[in-house]
């Protein structure tokens, strides 16, 4: 198998959000270059078991680039070197023989190490919990285009909605901000006829959340580009100017309920 | 709002890293948010551009010789006519200028502390893509750009370095004698530098901070940023390096572009007050 791998790993091992972490050094051989990221990770637990050691803790899911449970930081960068490409969706061809790849989980202040390169990114829950729905009338269901979206709508709330939730970009940014996520979950719903009715609340409601377990944005851009979905730093821009509205609207909004 | 996950069960929680605080009335509130900030420092950004701007076209007035340039300086003392006291809207737009930068370097310093707490330092080598040099100097070319502020003013404004040799309302004398001397216009010229780079990154960045964004148009950002930059650099470095080359001389009280007409002869501290009466 002269075509496959051998390649020098330094992945991060920390049994406990409390217990100190460091690099373990494997050297992983005869890796198949068609392999994905993630199933290489599989063969070196697999090795790692026969020699009685604990295979290493990764977070995975779908393997199918939509679910978001994926997510490390490979050699610098999250998701590592392919653009607009989840960890699992990363292939081992993507690196050449004897390469050295240095894997880390995601870091932040607010996403504790779980284990190995598992995070706690709960607080991403947090910010959904805090605006990410809409009232809908429960019941029957509703005839299908009751409510018309335009095109241009439609189109720039499923950008929005593309988002799977990784952390990538909190994981990338400089300043440890979930600017792109939030901006995507709010735009996802704020672009939306049926997202208006909350529009004010929500966008208040999700950025202070927010900003109550993430940094500022400086707006380096390395959200987006890490982002295995390609979200737009526009979103950014969308949800700054929806939250200066939202004060102001909500302002005028309290004081007609008095 | 509709009901929502109670958020007091916080067992086995992510712990939220600060709490939100009273909300003042409207619009202070805006100031106690990250993204309120950033509003604010957006704002304030664009009023101090402006101020580099018109300082730096103003300043071009030595081209046209001493005359010209202690002239326009009392053009500027002079701002409103008989309308209002004399320096009244110079000061008035002295006292905006120093809010504008309170409020610039307060929003920027406290974000940065809040971004420092959110962060977790990577433990391998980090591998930037998108980061430029501009954008992750930010935090030090503002520092750089306020002690070169108050060196400036000191040099200029108030005469502190060139002592005796400093006159009070001659402009071209005090500019060639401040910046014939190497290691000030080195520091100029450094200052200069720091300041084009800040204002690159700056003005892309304030049109996402305030949310100006239309996509025919988001190209043309970071081009406008890079060409506003660079005219405020070359107009500010041109004085410190005319003044070396001897361009700008107080011996012979020459500019480059002066009528013969417009040359004075250099004031005394006794003849001050004349200028453009
Ligand atoms: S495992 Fe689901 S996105 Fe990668």
């Amino acid at each position: 198998m002269s075509n496959n791998l051998n390649l020098k790993l330094r992945i991060w091992r920390q049994d406990g959000p409390d217990a100190p972490g460091a690099f373990l050094d494997i050297e992983a051989d005869d890796i198949s270059r068609d392999a994905s990221f993630l199933e290489m990770l599989d063969t070196v637990n697999e090795r790692l078991l026969g020699d009685d050691i604990e295979p290493v803790n990764f977070p995975h899911d779908c393997r199918e680039g939509i679910c978001g449970t994926c997510g490390v930081v490979i050699n610098g960068q999250a998701h590592g070197p392919e653009k607009a490409t989840a960890t699992c969706q990363l292939h081992m061809r993507k690196f050449r023989d004897g390469d050295e790849i240095t894997i880390e989980p995601w870091r932040a202040r607010s996403f504790p190490v779980i284990k190995d390169l598992v995070v706690d990114r709960s607080p991403l829950d947090r910010i959904i919990e805090a605006g990410g729905y809409i009232t809908a009338p429960t019941g029957s269901a509703p005839d299908a285009n009751d409510i018309p979206v335009p095109k241009d709508v439609a189109e720039a709330s499923m950008d929005a909605a593309a988002c799977i939730g990784c952390g990538a970009c909190v994981a990338a940014c400089p300043n440890s901000a979930a600017q792109l996520f939030t901006a995507a979950k709010l735009a996802h719903l704020n672009v939306l006829p049926q997202g208006q009715p909350e529009r004010w609340k929500r966008t208040e409601a999700m950025v202070e959340t927010m900003e109550e377990y993430f940094g500022t944005c400086t707006n380096h851009g390395e959200c987006h580009e890490a982002c295995p979905k390609e979200i737009s730093l526009d979103f950014i821009a969308f949800m700054n100017r929806d939250y200066i509205k939202a004060k102001i609207k909500n302002r005028s909004l309290a004081s007609q309920a008095r | 709002m509709a009901q929502t996950i109670s958020r007091s069960d916080s067992r086995g929680r992510v712990k939220p890293l600060r709490k939100r605080g009273k909300e003042l009335p409207w619009p202070a509130n805006l100031y106690q948010t990250a993204v309120g900030k950033k509003y604010i420092m957006a704002l304030t950004g664009i009023g101090l551009l402006g101020f580099v701007v018109v300082h730096m076209i103003g300043n071009l007035h030595i081209y046209q010789g001493p005359l010209a340039v202690n002239d326009y300086g009392e053009a500027l003392r002079d701002l409103g006519g008989n309308l209002v006291p004399r320096t009244f809207l110079l000061w008035t737009l002295r006292v905006g200028l120093t809010a504008l930068f309170v409020l610039h370097i307060h929003s920027a310093w406290s974000l940065s502390r809040m971004s420092e707490a959110s962060n977790e330092r990577y433990q391998s080598k980090r591998n930037y893509i998108a980061a430029n040099y501009a954008s992750r100097t930010m935090r030090w070319t503002g520092p750089i750009i306020l002690l070169f502020l108050l060196f400036h003013l000191a040099d200029l404004t108030w005469g502190w370095w060139l002592g005796s040799t400093y006159v009070r309302g001659d402009i071209y004398h005090n500019v060639s004698e401040s910046m014939g001397s190497i290691p000030v216009a080195i520091i100029y010229i450094i200052a200069n530098v720091a300041l084009a780079v800040h204002i690159y990154h700056g003005t892309w960045s304030l049109f996402q901070s305030l949310g100006v964004n239309n996509p025919h148009y988001n190209g043309a950002r970071r081009g406008f940023a890079a060409g506003l930059s660079v005219l405020i650099l070359v107009g500010n470095l041109s004085f410190p390096i005319l003044v070396q080359t001897g361009l700008i001389n107080e011996n012979n009280r020459t500019t480059p572009i002066a009528n013969s007409g417009d040359v004075l002869a250099p004031l005394s501290s006794s003849t001050v007050l004349e200028v453009g009466s």
